[in-house]
């Protein structure tokens, strides 16, 4: 029997400070014995433990994608003890790394399909490890049109920066990307809310389409009319869930909606399944 | 099966013998109540009690648990790097449990013991240890086993289920694990011819003793939502306090939140029972929180016990008619007026429902 709260040892190898608030920094972690990579084998959308000894454990969705191998990235938010702690922490610094945990965004279905990726603030990070994912050239193929939708509050809020502008000059790849305002007279992407982005920007909703969409809660809720009106059926509907999490794989019983935990039979649902379920999150 | 009778010099004697080989659990006395407590040398289970005020699910599921432990001290090579403890396999053997209490037991495995994750604390001490039911002869007004999966005569999860007729005590050998508990504590000795009929008429009499029912046959059909939107919670929880008594004392609450302590340079992971009463059991690190009002944190109890479990398995009820909660609950919330109104709740003509309530 596999000790399932034991985490991998990893060595930060990396930390890239991603907005202008410093909120929001990027850490890249090597596993410290090269077998935890392929046992820690997981697909975009899938999120893991970050643990840190003394301080405890936080729930934070991987943020590379599969196809970058030898390492794994997390994109974190200070915002409590434990990502207090670890924005302090540097490189060459062990923590310990539990997962994969939860559903990825299901790619199967998502194979021979439209997708629309639709994100707002520091909720892109699996929307990242997806974008990567998909524009290997290895994968790139299985999908048909990729729109994204990104907005952050202003152009130094926004995370991935390089990797955005680069995404940008692709072809395969339609990249819509937005700040709520800014007064940078440089600024040569659009200006406007995700959802009035939406509205203007996504495709029709078809059978063939799928929207992921993650996001704050204000963001989603304004959202998801402009995607009925689109036509997009519930089912087409893709969302990523946060609560509180402990365990990670659906035994604490602390992050439930209903009877389904966000932690092992999420984080990933489809709005139909949300529509059926308590609105505890 | 085979029965036995035990006499009271092979009953002390046993026990004696298995200490040697088991951590020895049994109900003693403690203030006005019992207790589950590991045995010491000559020490017996006192079976004059009705139940433990908790139930003996610490038994595997202590209350604090280490899991793992780590070493914050730069020089060492594994500074930082978390390491398992090593969990109980050694044998433990549990004396006197009654059978809703046992009943627990596998109830609350379908969640520690999954296909996709096996929670090996839960696990290895669970195996590890052998169950040895007592039958209960009379039922307190709390009780409602029979209508909860099991009976005062219930077998479900023991490995031995005692009965006691008077003075004299009989053994009904319900696992190879029992077989081989009694073999080696010289419980071999085959009861009289008559002693099964006089056990049913016990049986049936202690069955009849059970006055109090739940009625659970349609909460399957329900309509998970429908029942979540009840207009009955808030009524229902309006008295509720939040003490979490009644998740404490549960043999099937298994809810824990995960600590670090740290001492020094040294520390440990652990667990630690939680309660869905809690608010800050939900409460994100941003500050909101899904259940923030009283009557969701009560509602999520009951839900969980009788809805949620009963869809996610198909297995029943999460609740084994013990009556604990009722009986300690400080303002007299009772799962069973509860579960038989979300039994019968009918969406359309809830008003109706509430009335009559």
């Amino acid at each position: 029997m596999q000790n399932p709260y034991l985490p991998y040892p990893v060595r930060i190898d990396e930390i890239i400070t991603e907005t202008e608030d410093k909120s929001l920094k990027t850490f890249k972690f090597v596993f410290i014995n090269p077998d935890d990579e392929k046992k820690f084998a997981y697909e975009s959308g899938q999120f893991g433990e970050l643990s840190i000894p003394g301080l405890g454990e936080i729930p934070i969705g991987i943020a590379s994608s599969p196809m970058e191998k030898g390492f794994i990235k997390f994109t974190v938010f200070k915002t409590g003890k434990v990502t207090s702690y670890l924005h302090a922490m540097k490189v060459g610094d062990i923590m310990g790394v539990r997962g994969p945990l939860g559903h990825p965004f299901p790619w199967e279905t998502l194979q021979g399909k439209n997708i629309v990726i639709i994100g707002g603030g520091f909720a892109f990070t699996t929307l990242r490890s997806s974008i990567i994912s998909i524009l290997d050239p290895a994968n790139r193929s299985k999908f048909k049109d990729i729109h994204v939708i990104y907005g952050a509050r202003s152009p130094g809020m926004l995370l991935y920066k390089d990797e955005l502008q680069a995404w940008a000059q692709r072809d395969d790849i339609h990249m819509n990307i937005t700040v709520d305002g800014t007064n940078d007279p440089n600024w040569k992407f659009l200006t406007g809310f995700v959802p009035t982005i939406t509205e203007q920007k996504a495709p029709p909703g078809s059978p063939d389409t799928y929207a992921i969409v993650c996001g704050p809660p204000i963001m989603i809720k304004f959202t998801q009319p402009v995607l009925d009106n689109l036509g997009y059926s519930h089912d087409n509907i893709i969302m990523s869930l946060e609560n509180r999490m402990k365990c990670g794989i659906g035994i604490c019983g602390r992050c439930n909606i209903g009877k389904s935990f966000v932690c092992k039979d999420g984080p990933v649902f489809t709005l139909s399944q949300l529509n059926n379920m308590p609105k505890e999150y | 099966m085979t029965l036995i009778k035990i006499d009271r010099q092979t009953w002390a004697d046993g026990i004696e013998k298995a200490k040697l080989a088991y951590r020895v659990f049994g109900p003693v006395k403690e203030k006005n109540d019992h207790e589950f407590k590991q045995l010491d040398k000559g020490e017996m289970p006192d079976f004059s009690l009705q139940n433990t005020r908790l139930s003996p699910k610490a038994i595997v599921y202590p209350q604090s648990q280490i899991m793992l432990t780590y070493s914050l001290d730069e020089s060492r090579d594994d500074c930082r790097i978390m390491k398992e403890v090593e969990n109980v396999t050694a044998p433990q053997l549990v004396l006197g449990i009654r059978p809703c209490d046992a009943l627990a037991f596998p109830i609350v495995r379908r969640n520690f013991d999954s296909p996709e994750y096996q929670d090996t604390y839960w696990i290895k001490a669970y195996e590890a240890t052998t169950f040895v039911g007592l039958a209960c002869n009379a039922a307190c007004s709390t009780c409602f086993c029979t209508s909860a999966g099991t009976g005062p005569f219930g077998e479900t999860g023991q490995d031995i289920l005692l009965m006691q007729d008077g003075d004299a005590l009989y053994a009904k050998i319900l696992t190879p694990k029992g077989e081989a508990l009694a073999a080696s504590m010289g419980w071999s000795k085959p009861a009289e011819p008559d002693a099964a009929g006089k056990l049913d008429a016990l049986k049936t009499k202690a069955e009849a003793s059970i006055t109090a029912s739940v009625s659970t046959d349609k909460l399957k059909d329900k309509i998970l939502l429908e029942l979540y939107g009840a207009p009955f919670w808030e009524e229902e929880a309006f008295s509720c306090i939040n003490c979490g008594t009644c998740t404490y004392v549960c043999p099937t609450c298994w809810c824990f939140d995960v600590q670090d302590e740290t001492h020094g340079l040294s520390g440990v992971r652990m667990r630690n029972w939680d309660s869905c009463m809690s608010p800050l059991f939900t409460i994100h690190a941003s500050g909101h929180n899904p259940r923030t009002q009283k009557y969701e944190r009560v509602r999520q109890r009951f839900m969980h016990k009788l809805k949620y479990y009963v869809d996610k398995y198909d297995k029943g009820i999460q609740c084994v008619g013990c009556g604990r909660c009722i009986r300690m609950c400080p303002v007299n919330i009772d799962i069973r007026r509860i579960c038989d109104k979300m039994n019968r709740f009918d969406a359309k003509s809830c008003a109706c429902d509430i009335a009559s309530s």
